[in-house]
Formats: structure tokens, sequence, C-alpha cells
């Protein structure tokens, strides 16, 4: 118990210490490029709160909402179709392995000749690429749904669209869920890459503008927001999976103990 | 054969709905008319320079988040008082998305080779590094146990025991990490303008190239999927050993 109770204080207090050791270690810093870590909280706090929420924070954020969102709907009406009919998954197999590869930012240029420069560019290129983990998640998570599972249903004459909302979906969720998350990642990532390109506002950029007019303060706050926002938005991801998986965490802690 | 069919349906597709104008040929060219412009650009020096900075950017990143996640993740994961007392400051390192730290890269090293191999080694790290971590942490007791009890060391069970379970979450990681790797060579290339595929893009769209511009897009695409094929090549092959790879022959 001892060492639990160590453990514990040792998860706190070593990024508390991190943190101050990075505050002292920066105090009298005149290096250029790392200001101390006052002068950048205090930029922080005069930029973001709640300055520049309306004008950047906000256009990212719904963007990237959008995006997301489009990306996992249609990545899962397609995944369940892909996962449920063998012919038409092989048929598409190397089509999606491809476009899966092609690395995201190479997509920018298409997306601004095709769509301009504006938020639909931003949410395509958002959507487009978190498509991907989502939809080949589902695709698993459909096709290895337990056979007896299937079978069980079908001898209980559960109608199709019932066996696919009650059965295959819920059975698939936790695969389903695993993309999601990759996916809300990429999102972020994506948001700020479209935003550095081209955009006239929106967190990335701001972070390049300020970078290129040597704003280095500004910079660092724009990028210590952008950690946080990572941050958050994946434990708030966790905190919903959680309550929509409770049902299946509980089978699996039941089935092992 | 089914692949196939699929690939000839997207192609035929494609080539009737740009010639018949029901997409707009000047931002979809033909995919007949991108095929030519990729042969075209494989006969070039500088098409070939750019594949090569490109890789170049890509597998020194590679290497770099290897020897520093691979270690550090062997470190932390074997002590849990260690494990528990970082855990904290990976998890907010982690989501950092690598490309908010561009502006960073360019101010310390500009935009050549240097940011580009910083922001595809940052990147690459974190998926490792969780993968090791993960790997370090999942060895089954039983076999630490029965190696403690005939008197193996703290290294040799290190050495005989943990890190042979550890290799298949490892060897995931690297997989994973390569991906990655290659996406932030790319984006350094296009959103910096290091020398490489991802600029030779933005060029051939500024000069308004559709064609070209489409045909280096495909070959990222072919570059990533490559990658893809050959790590779970070589994966296969180094861990022949164990049950995951062996799943598909018991089927």
């Amino acid at each position: 118990m001892r060492s639990r109770a160590l453990a514990t204080t040792l998860e706190i207090t070593v990024p508390v210490l991190l943190l101050v050791l990075w505050g002292l270690l920066s105090a009298g810093s005149d290096t250029y490029y790392f200001p101390p870590l006052t002068d950048i909280l205090r930029t922080f706090m005069d930029t973001w709160v709640f300055e520049r929420v309306r004008s950047d924070v906000l256009p990212s954020l719904t963007r990237l909402a959008l995006g997301y969102g489009i990306a996992c709907s249609v990545a899962v009406a397609a995944g369940l179709a892909l996962g449920l009919s063998t012919p038409l998954r092989r048929a598409t197999d190397p089509i999606v392995q491809f476009l899966r590869a092609i690395p995201p930012p190479a997509l920018l240029p298409f997306g601004i000749l095709v769509l301009g420069v504006g938020n639909a560019m931003k949410i395509f290129i958002i959507a487009f690429v978190c498509l991907w983990p989502v939809l080949l998640n589902t695709i698993d998570g459909v096709a290895g749904v337990d056979p007896t599972l299937r079978e069980t249903a079908r001898v209980y004459e559960i109608g199709p669209v019932d066996r696919v909302l009650r059965v295959t979906l819920p059975a698939a969720a936790p695969q389903i869920f695993a993309g999601m998350r990759t996916a809300l990642s990429l999102a972020l990532i994506l948001m700020v890459i479209s935003e550095m390109v081209a955009s006239t506002n929106g967190i990335g950029y701001f972070v390049l503008q300020a970078q290129r007019s040597f704003a280095i303060p500004e910079m660092w706050s724009g990028i210590l927001l952008l950690g946080i926002l990572g941050y958050v938005l994946n434990a708030l991801f966790l905190l919903v999976e959680r309550r929509v998986l409770r049902w299946h965490r509980g089978s699996r802690a039941s089935a092992l103990s | 054969m089914l692949p196939w069919l699929g690939i000839a349906f997207m192609i035929g597709l494609g080539e009737l709905l740009t010639r018949t104008e029901m997409i707009s040929s000047r931002h979809f060219p033909p995919p007949s008319e991108m095929f030519a412009a990729l042969a075209d650009e494989l006969t070039t020096a500088e098409f070939w320079t750019a594949v090569g900075n490109t890789m170049q950017g890509w597998a020194l990143g590679l290497a770099i988040a290897c020897a520093i996640a691979i270690p550090v993740g062997i470190v932390i994961g074997s002590s849990s008082l260690l494990y528990r007392s970082v855990r904290a400051v990976i998890e907010f390192l982690r989501p950092i998305p690598s490309v908010a730290l561009i502006p960073l890269a360019v101010l310390i090293w500009g935009s050549g080779l240097e940011s580009k191999v910083f922001l595809a080694a940052f990147a690459a790290t974190w998926p490792l590094l969780m993968q090791t971590l993960y790997g370090v942490q999942d060895v089954d007791p039983v076999a630490t146990d029965t190696a403690r009890s005939f008197g193996f060391g703290r290294g040799q069970r290190l050495l005989h025991v943990t890190l042979p379970s550890a290799v298949p979450y490892i060897a995931t990681g690297v997989r994973i990490s390569a991906a990655v790797a290659l996406i932030l060579a790319v984006t350094a290339e296009l959103v910096i303008g290091s020398p490489g595929l991802g600029r030779e893009i933005n060029i051939a769209r500024q000069s308004e190239a559709v064609d070209i511009m489409y045909a280096l897009i495909a070959v990222t695409g072919l570059l990533g999927w490559g990658v893809n094929i050959v790590f779970a090549r070589v994966e296969r092959r180094v861990l022949h050993w164990h049950p995951s790879q062996r799943v598909e022959v018991a089927k």
C-alpha cells in the first residue's frame, strides 16, 4: 500500500516539478526562441482568454466538428455496407487502400483547386482524412461479428433492419470507437495544416502569422493552446466512449472474473 | 479477380465523367492523361531527386524516432514507479499536433532538411513510445515469475522474457510510425517548402499543371502504400514464431 501511495504522489508531483523547472530555467532567459514561461503564460492569458475565442478558436472548432462529424457518419454507413458484403469489400479494397495511403497534406492542393480556399475545402480535407481509420475499423468490426451472434439472430427470425441495428452495430461498436479515437487526433492535425496553408483566421493561421512576424511568445501560446485542445478533446472522447460502451466493459469484466 | 474489376471500374468511371465534362477537366484531368503525365515524370531526374529527398527525410526521422522511443519505452515501461510519475507528462505531450511545431522548427532550423527530420521524428516518436510501453507492460506475469524463480537476474529477464514478448507491439509501432513519418515529411515540404515531393506538388498546382499535380499525389499514395507493405512483410518474417502471425495459418 505504501508503494501505491508513493506512486500516486509521484504521478502528481513530477509533472508539477517539471513545469516549475521549465519556469525556473527559462526565467532569466534572453534566448530569443525560448522566452520565459511566465511571458508565455501572460501572453496566453492576453491572447486567448477570451480575446480571440470568437475570431479564431470558434471557426477552427466549427470546421473540426463538421469535418469529423461528416467523416464518422459516412464512414460508419459505408463501412456497414462493405462489411456486410464480401464481394463489395474485395472489389473496393485496392481503392480504399490506395486512397488511405495518400499523405493527407498532399490533398491540400487538390482541395484548393476544386473547392477554393474557403471553409468547404478545410472541412473536406478534415473529413477525407478522418474517413479512413473509421471506415477500416467499421469494416473489420462488422465483418468480424461473432458468427454465433449472427446465426442466433437469424434463427430467431430477427428482421434485417433490427439485425443491423441491434446485433451488428453494437457488436462492432468497440472497434468503431477505436477508429474514431484515431480519427479525432487526425482531425486536429488537419485542422491546423489546412489553416496554415490557406486561411484568414483560425488557430493554425494565428500560430503561423505569429512566427512570420517574430512574435515568439504569441507563437508559443498558440502551441500551448493546441496541446491543451488535443488533451481536452481526447479526454472528452474517452468520457463518451466509457459511457456508450459501458455494457461492453461490463460484459468483458464478468467474463474474466 | 474482383479487386482488379474494382480498379478498372474506378478508372473507367473517372475517364467517362471527365471526357463528358461532367467533372470539369480543368480541375480533374482524365485518368489516361494522368498516367501519361506520370510516365513523363518517371523519366525526369528532378522527379527522382524529389522522391529521394522525401525518402531521406522520412528515413532519418523514423530512425531518430526509433532510437529515442524504443529505449525510453523499455526503461519507463519496466518500472511501474517511473511509469506512474511520467504518465501525465506523456499524456499531455502526446496529443500535441506535431504540425503545431512547424513554426518553431522553421525559426530554429529554417526550411531545409533539419526541420523536416525534426517534425517527422517528433510525430513518429509518440505512437512508437506508446506501443513499446504497452508491450513491455503486457508481459505474461507467469513467464516473469518463472524466470525469477529460476534465478534470472533483472538484466537477463529483460533480455530473455520482456523484450521478446514486447517485440510484436514494437513492430506494430514501427509500422504506424513509418506511415506517420512519411505524412509529416510531405507536410513539411508542402507547408515550409523543403525540397521533395510535397514541394513539387505545390509548384505543379501554382503553375496549373493539373495532370502533373495528380500524378505526384498518386505517387505519394503509392509510396505510403509501399512503405506499409514492406514493413508488414518484414514484420511477418521477423515474427514468424509469434502466435499473432500464425493465426492466419491456423484458420
